[in-house]
């Protein structure tokens, strides 16, 4: 019983683990149908916000919660100023000018960091005991940080000015500039956001993982296909994505071993697509967000 | 003024007169440099393994050539980056050995890459040297294997671990031939200290999220976990191994921790206890290693890497070949294989290092170290010990024309029992 309670709960943060990665490259595409590849990177300078400020002294919380998505939005918002704005609406082209981005990224962090940068933190919460089994607390932490996270997104949506307009752009961005709102200041506002929420992922994810320039590397794949799967909705798309890939990921690994798991996540996801070619917001929960 | 055909032709045979004498220095052959390539990853996923490998073998060059080269001849040093891609170690395997003619070519980090490149050298024969940690088994006239293998380093830690932790281990690997062979090794050297290896896992070089095998470990009952993961994703093992409580009640001993420094990666709280053997660490307390240690750290200012096995095998590996080059009197393939062979050592920071000839190995020391406050400390050491693994399944004494792999298929194909 114990043992049964303890892996739902690793599941469970299996699945807030992807939502958490995925999030911030779902509000980008979710808005503004732009394929972010340089959001790995959005995620590893995240991590090494958080790295650098602590090596300096930095509270940990201060670091993870305020600064790396400060940090991070920053870069976002120069990254669509300079970049994406020009490559609105086509595709390949910016598949292709932010892959470039990343290795940008990698390339800058290696020179000015090295190849390993040493850090002081670690996860700054005990094991927690359930029954024979223990638990790090840490992850049932982040578990509670992406539901909240979501909840933010959700009610941003649904209930500030901001969240309508973004909304309305997302639905039909003719008609929103007809009515007078200035989508590209949308664009601009929605990529930062997305930007600063990879950050903050980025910076919860740097004391349980290895901080290293080519970290963002291993997370873009799975970013990627967990919103691709998901489709066009923001919350919806990914919340369903995250528990149907993760979930089953985390009884795979569980059951046989990592390399099946990878396999089965990778398996249902082309399965899913097939199926479901506008991912799984496009058949079903089509009228939320 | 106008280019005309009288012009042209003027300066072509001017030309054409001078190409002897610039072809003469070219095509120098034994009176011009040695030439030395290097061809180590220093992007990519496997730079924290390259980086410090490509400074030590600069500096062993820079310093042969500042006390007067080789035969007075200097060493011309090339680098090549292959960016972690085997595509590209194939492509600067050829290069070296092709193009640039090179007389001595010291390669490859992971097992996979090494594969990869050691039968071009054969076909070439280029004189190539592997002084990266392995799982032993290479049977290849040219190819000298410098680094420590499992029967040197993981035949001593498994039985240590098992006396302080208990019998039960578990393994956890990455998911390519060092790690897969290496898994197999640690299962024999459990079995044959009495111990029970109760599960074995390998994982896929791009896994971050370890909490099911955690969870797996718990389950199990195992008093200990033997690790041989590579690489920069795999650290994350270590980090939610500790944020589960995990490294004080099941503790972890590695194979592969250490030597892409991943010891500054992680906190101390999450490393204390860690037990780890290799063939070098920067902590030995010999004149040698803190003369060498010193001469690294001022050479390379505030941003030198800690020093590791990789590290120091790289340095020590040039210096084995130097003197090679030395006591044959020429920089030609055979006579240098053939010095090697004849017992040739050298005294460098780990120690003595000599080549061991049926195998092509090296006899090393052996250290077995804790990790404390993210810096090794030595808690044990074997003097010049041999590579018995490979011993088990080479000799090039009695049959000198081979270059195989003998644990390509793993250790059970090669007759050992696990």
């Amino acid at each position: 019983m114990d043992l049964f309670f303890s892996l739902a709960l690793q599941i469970l943060y299996g699945i807030a683990n992807l939502a958490l990665i995925s999030l911030g490259l779902a509000i980008v595409f979710g808005m503004m149908r732009v394929i972010n590849l340089a959001h790995g990177e959005f995620l590893m300078l995240g991590g090494y916000t958080v790295v650098v400020a602590t090596n300096n002294g930095v509270n940990i919380w201060f670091a993870m919660l305020i600064l790396a998505p400060l940090v991070v939005g920053i870069i976002g918002l120069i990254v669509e100023r300079c970049l994406i704005q020009w490559l609105y609406g086509r595709m390949i082209d910016t598949l292709l000018a932010t892959w470039g981005l990343s290795l940008l990224f990698i390339g800058i962090i290696t020179s000015v960091f090295g190849a390993s940068t040493s850090t002081v933190i670690s996860p700054p919460l005990g094991a927690v005991t359930i029954g024979d089994y223990t638990s790090s607390g840490y992850e049932l932490f982040l578990i509670f940080v992406v539901i909240v996270l979501l909840i933010l997104v959700y009610l941003t949506l649904k209930f500030t000015s901001l969240g309508l307009v973004a909304r309305a752009t997302m639905q039909n961005a003719d008609m929103a500039a007809c009515l007078g709102i200035s989508t590209s200041r949308i664009y601009m506002v929605t990529f930062s956001l997305g930007a600063a929420v990879s950050g903050l992922a980025g910076g919860l994810l740097a004391p349980i993982t290895g901080v290293l320039p080519n970290i963002g590397v291993i997370y873009i794949a799975k970013a990627f296909i967990t919103v691709i799967s998901g489709g066009s909705a923001i919350l919806a798309g990914t919340t369903s994505a995250s528990v149907l890939l993760g979930g089953v990921n985390g009884i795979m690994s569980y059951v046989t071993g990592p390399t099946f798991g990878e396999v089965a996540l990778l398996f249902t996801a082309i399965i899913l697509l097939r199926l479901m070619p506008t991912g799984i917001t496009g058949r079903f929960f089509r009228k939320s967000q | 003024m106008s280019f005309n055909r009288r012009r042209f032709l003027k300066t072509t045979a001017g030309a054409a007169l001078a190409a002897p004498a610039l072809m003469k220095s070219a095509m120098a052959g034994g009176h011009g440099a040695i030439k030395f390539v290097s061809i180590l990853d220093q992007s990519g996923g496997l730079d924290i393994y390259g980086k410090p490998m490509v400074d030590a073998t600069k500096m062993a060059i820079d310093e042969i050539n500042e006390a007067g080269g080789l035969l007075g001849r200097q060493v011309d040093l090339k680098v090549y980056d292959p960016q972690s891609s085997i595509q590209f170690y194939t492509q600067f395997a050829t290069q070296a050995a092709a193009g640039d003619r090179a007389d001595v070519v010291h390669a490859g980090i992971t097992s996979a890459s090494r594969e990869a490149i050691r039968p071009t050298f054969s076909r070439f024969q280029t004189l190539y040297f592997y002084n990266t940690l392995y799982e032993g088994g290479v049977c290849d006239m040219n190819n000298f294997c410098t680094g420590s293998t499992p029967a040197q380093t993981v035949e001593k830690l498994v039985p240590y671990t098992m006396n302080k932790w208990g019998k039960k281990v578990y393994i956890v690997a990455a998911d390519y031939n060092y790690g897969q062979i290496t898994a197999q090794w640690v299962q024999k050297y459990v079995r044959d200290n009495g111990g029970d290896p109760v599960e074995t896992e390998f994982f896929p070089l791009d896994v971050t999220n370890f909490g099911p095998t955690i969870k797996k470990i718990q389950s199990s009952g195992a008093d200990m976990v033997m690790s041989a993961l590579v690489g920069g994703a795999h650290v994350s093992f270590y980090r939610q191994y500790a944020a589960a409580g995990m490294n004080k009640s099941v503790p972890v001993a590695s194979t592969t921790f250490g030597v892409g420094n991943e010891h500054k990666l992680i906190s101390a709280e999450e490393g204390d206890g860690m037990i780890c053997a290799y063939s070098y660490f920067e902590e030995i307390d010999s004149a040698a290693n803190k003369d060498f240690v010193a001469r690294f750290k001022a050479r390379m200012g505030a941003d030198a890497p800690a020093l590791n096995e990789l590290a120091a095998r790289s340095y020590e590996g040039a210096y084995l070949w130097a003197e090679a080059v030395k006591a044959a009197g020429t920089a030609d393939r055979m006579p240098v294989i053939e010095a090697l062979r004849s017992g040739l050592g050298i005294d460098g920071p780990s120690g003595r290092v000599d080549i061991e000839p049926k195998t092509n190995h090296c006899n090393q020391n052996v250290y077995l170290a804790e990790l404390k406050d993210q810096s090794f400390n030595i808690i044990e050491s074997y003097e010049s010990q041999p590579p018995t693994d490979t011993l088990m399944v080479c000799d090039l004494v009695a049959d000198p024309n081979q270059a195989v792999f003998k644990f390509e298929n793993g250790l059970k194909a090669a007759g050992i029992d696990i």
